[in-house]
């Protein structure tokens, strides 16, 4: 698969803080990306990096195929970081129209976009009299302007109300479905979680995972199950050795899984020993409870 | 180059601020230069025509407008400032970075924009000097109009240097009241060095050190003129000449100053995080 953006021991220090710290990753096209990470784990000075405006200790990082300049490479992408920047006298189509001049972009692409964020009919109004939600839906269709090869966003939905946040996940997901790369950055984790096939996971600047969400940790997930005979499916679940550790929560037993089970063979298994399940889930770790196992482990 | 002029020109213009004053620092020498060249009439107790006096006349003319024309180069220095300060302030200038513009770029677009104010000015300085020359001045042969032409090359090259100057204290700073507050200090700092020079050796050593400064060179490429309409008047009095003419050495010390400026600049924006 082509590569979007390869990254080789990238270190960054400020002063005597290392923010980030020989980080590779490489992206690939048609995959959407998150960066997971706690406050301060560097994911903005990677992505700073990157676009240019920070400069980096060590390392090196490549466009495509590394044989454009960085800000030529940059008409290719659409970002977005922090907070939207725009120029406040100016209106919606006023800045797309600076924003197309540096691209290099067709003025006709402002409107279309406008619409896909839902801006057409405040396009003529001034950037300073925006909510916080609109401003953030303009700077998605200013990064959206030159069909980018790779969407990157930082933090989208940070300090939105809940509408915002919908609206902007909205957009995101029908970007990804249409088959664009994008790269993520966020410590919200069920936002990553929703939309993203792949992490990258930092702490303190060292990354600590990169690959499938669903393969980050090892695990086969675990059965949530009730029966009136309680009892005895906990000392048959003790006695199997498919079952790592059996949790007892509320009436609701938790059971761990060692080896891959299918929820059928289970319940088959179950009721050849006389235990009529009530309830019965099989699920798999939530990507919070994956990512504070893999923070906290290392 | 005219992507970027244009990029920079719509930042400028629609910004009612900055357009008020590039208005400005355009009218406002027209307006004294235009009221200076018409008699004016106090009330009928005397009458006041500065044309009288010959400062009007080819090719002094060229000296005098250029010479008042740019102590007006003050507001558009305002608009220099806050087209760095403001791009920083509204953080728009990492997002310039991050649609694709390079650094080196974005450094040129403000630098082409000073320039091409600056040849504006000059050239409707030119234009208004000529007209208001060929109403009053005495002599009209075109060897002696266009004598001295070369003050109206001197102007050009001292708006781009100060304008230069302004871009490099906004870039240095990142807010427009503190570069021009730098700018003051520059002024009085090369005065301080001036005196402390004169204290260790003598006057004259030390105002031929301050021809080399940033400020004092790019004063000295126009001489002030009224010791030269004295002149005119008393053209018997030995103790008033003085070499007022364009020296090209003096418009290479600011070119140089002008481009060690602008690689500064450059330099800056290179190295910082933003």
């Amino acid at each position: 698969m082509e590569s979007i953006l390869t990254i080789n021991n990238l270190t960054k220090k400020f002063g005597y803080l290392t923010a980030v710290k020989d980080l590779s990753f490489t992206i690939k096209k048609g995959n959407v990306y998150g960066i997971l990470g706690p406050n301060g784990s560097g994911k903005s000075t990677t992505l700073g990096i990157v676009l240019n405006v920070v400069n980096k200790t060590q390392g090196d990082f490549k466009w495509f195929d590394g044989t454009v300049s960085t800000h030529d490479a940059l008409k290719k992408v659409g970002a977005i970081i922090e907070r939207p920047n725009f120029y406040p006298y100016m209106t919606a189509s006023q800045n797309l129209k600076l924003v197309c001049k540096i691209k290099g972009v067709d003025y006709s692409k402002i409107e279309e976009k406008l619409a896909v964020v839902g801006l057409e009919d405040r396009k003529d109004h001034k950037f300073n009299t925006y909510s916080l939600g609109m401003k953030q839906r303009l700077a998605i269709a200013s990064a959206l302007l030159n069909d980018p090869e790779i969407l990157i966003l930082d933090e989208p939905t940070n300090g939105l109300d809940p509408q915002g946040i919908h609206q902007i996940r909205k957009i995101i997901q029908d970007i990804a479905a249409k088959g664009t790369t994008i790269l993520l950055a966020s410590h919200l984790l069920d936002e990553v979680e929703k939309v993203c096939s792949h992490v990258v996971v930092l702490r303190k600047g060292e990354k600590l995972y990169s690959g499938r969400v669903d393969e980050m940790i090892s695990s086969h997930g675990f059965f949530e199950l009730k029966a009136e005979k309680q009892e005895d499916l906990i000392k048959l679940l003790e006695s199997n050795t498919t079952f790592k550790n059996i949790k007892v929560e509320n009436g609701l037993i938790t059971a761990f899984l060692n080896a891959p089970m299918d929820a059928t063979d289970f319940n088959k298994l179950m009721f050849e020993k006389g235990i009529v399940l009530s309830h019965l889930v099989q699920r798999k770790e939530s990507l919070e409870e994956q990512f504070l196992q893999l923070t906290d482990n290392n | 180059m005219l992507r970027l002029l244009n990029l920079e020109l719509q930042k400028l213009l629609l910004n009612r601020a900055s357009k008020v004053l590039i208005f400005v620092s355009f009218i406002l020498p027209f307006t004294v230069l235009i009221l200076s060249s018409i008699k004016i009439n106090f009330f009928g107790f005397f009458t006041l025509e500065l044309g009288e006096l010959g400062i009007f006349n080819f090719p002094i003319i060229w000296h005098i407008t250029t010479f008042f024309a740019a102590q007006f180069k003050f507001f558009f220095a305002i608009v220099v400032v806050s087209m760095i300060g403001n791009e920083y302030s509204n953080k728009t200038i990492k997002q310039n970075l991050i649609d694709g513009l390079s650094k080196k770029e974005f450094i040129l677009s403000k630098f082409y924009t000073i320039v091409f104010f600056s040849l504006v000015a000059t050239i409707l300085i030119a234009v208004a000097s000529f007209c208001i020359g060929m109403y009053y001045s005495s002599y009209t042969e075109a060897s002696i109009i266009f004598r001295e032409t070369d003050f109206l090359v001197a102007y050009f090259v001292k708006l781009v240097a100060f304008f230069t100057l302004c871009l490099f204290f906004g870039m240095l700073v990142k807010r427009s009241a503190f570069a021009l507050a730098f700018l003051f200090i520059l002024y009085i700092l090369e005065y301080i060095v001036l005196g402390l020079i004169t204290w260790q050796s003598n006057y004259e050593l030390a105002e031929k050190i301050q021809n080399f400064f940033p400020l004092k060179s790019m004063y000295k490429l126009i001489d002030q003129p009224f010791q030269r309409v004295m002149m005119t008047k008393f053209p018997d009095k030995m103790d008033l000449t003085y070499n007022y003419a364009v020296h090209w050495y003096e418009i290479v010390i600011v070119l140089c100053w002008t481009a060690l400026f602008l690689f500064l600049s450059y330099r800056i924006l290179k190295n910082r995080d933003l």
